[in-house]
């Protein structure tokens, strides 16, 4: 862990890192979204309209997967005062939301040909809406302060709590009764999806994980080239 | 101790007594945050007539009837069964032996006068040649929704 929290071995190693994870991120989506839209089969009960899925679905593992991650760093930052690991935290939020906004919108596209409504106040979607509004609080709160090391530091607390949050995203199809269905994917035993279905998302997943690493890399080294800048204009400012 | 143990020591305090309050409230809201409710909770529980509910379950094989923007159909858990009056367009997912949600009021009559129809669809993902495939072989278990014995139907006289 503290190899990696040195601002320098960082944008030495994300330089190496860069080409191959946004490289490999627009091969998996080219390849999951000709899959998934003209290749794979149309559903036995759906239809075409189950081609949603493909978006859909890794937008939502990743909303959930850059939420755990800034919970995770903002535990490292908390804990052991990693210096990379407060611009991990506040470089993912924005990605995360943006993956779960997307989440949201195509569910609800998803939703009113299926179901027959765009949004109902089930468990798995309100609790999905609070993981939305958790991530746009802890960016707001995250800029509400003049010292970034303050701002990081009220950031940190929120996340972890609103992390109870996921948890309850996961397992809400389960606890409760919801409109939503169960997990398809990681259900205990096989996947109750037929395999030239599963292969494309998969892919599309991947694709996904590849664009949020791409994304979450350039947004840390910008983070620290922004904390060079101003530390260099508090040296000018006291030399003046 | 040191400085970076006990920041650890609350970190994992704080989610735990965190976790723990927020699993005890939505355990205590527990029928507020379900859905719908199954007719076997239904049953279970007594209900003012003029409240309104979701119920959910499977629509029953052979109980659908329509007359005219009227339908009537049964939904079932398999253990019991409630009838449901519905006027308006059902969902394109609706069909016997598939899951669906009504939103409306029990009336007294243990009829249940819906407002609004949902349909749920379950976690399988399946080529349509495979589910024909599979059929032909005989080898596709599908889900025929008897409704349950002794349950009224919709056509009985009452």
């Amino acid at each position: 862990m503290h190899r990696f929290a040195n601002p320098t071995r960082f944008l030495r190693l994300s330089k190496v890192l860069l080409p191959w994870s946004g490289g490999g991120g627009v091969l998996l989506l080219v390849v999951g979204l000709v899959w998934g839209l003209w290749f794979s089969p149309a559903d036995y009960q759906q239809g075409e309209t189950v081609r949603i899925l493909y978006i859909h679905v890794p937008s939502a593992w990743m909303g959930l997967f850059a939420y755990t991650v800034m919970a995770g760093a903002s535990a490292v930052g908390l804990i052991w005062k990693h210096p990379l690991a407060d611009l991990v935290a506040k470089a993912s939020a924005p990605v995360g939301a943006a993956f779960t906004f997307v989440c949201l919108v195509t569910g609800a596209l998803w939703g009113k040909p299926m179901w027959g409504t765009y949004w109902v106040w089930d468990a798995r979607l309100t609790s999905m809406l609070i993981l939305l509004f958790l991530y746009l609080g802890y960016m707001a709160l995250v800029n509400a302060f003049d010292d970034p090391g303050r701002g990081a530091r009220a950031g940190a607390i929120l996340a972890l709590v609103g992390f109870v949050n996921v948890p309850v995203i996961k397992f809400s199809v389960d606890w409760w009764n919801t409109l939503h269905q169960p997990a398809s994917v990681s259900r205990v035993g096989v996947p109750a999806m037929a395999l030239e279905m599963l292969l494309p998302l998969l892919v599309m997943g991947g694709a996904f994980m590849f664009y949020y690493v791409t994304l979450l890399l350039i947004r840390v080294r910008s983070e620290i080239a922004a904390a060079k800048v101003r530390a260099i204009r508090l040296a000018q400012g006291h030399g003046a | 101790m040191t400085r970076k143990q006990r920041r650890l020591a609350w970190v994992v305090f704080g989610l735990l007594a965190l976790g723990t309050a927020v699993g005890l409230v939505l355990l205590a809201a527990r029928d507020s945050v379900v859905f719908f409710f199954s007719p076997s909770e239904l049953a279970a529980k007594p209900v003012d007539s003029n409240r309104r509910l979701r119920i959910g379950g499977l629509v029953a094989t052979g109980s659908v009837r329509q007359e005219g923007e009227v339908v009537h159909f049964i939904v079932t858990d398999m253990a019991r069964d409630i009838p449901v009056v519905f006027t308006g367009l059902l969902p394109d997912l609706f069909r016997e032996g598939q899951g669906v949600v009504a939103e409306g009021k029990l009336g007294d009559d243990g009829v249940f006068r819906a407002s609004e129809v949902l349909a749920k669809h379950d976690e399988t993902y399946m080529p349509r040649e495979v589910v024909e495939a599979l059929k032909k072989a005989g080898q596709w278990q599908d889900v025929s929704v008897a409704p349950s014995p002794g349950a009224k139907s919709p056509e009985a006289p009452r």
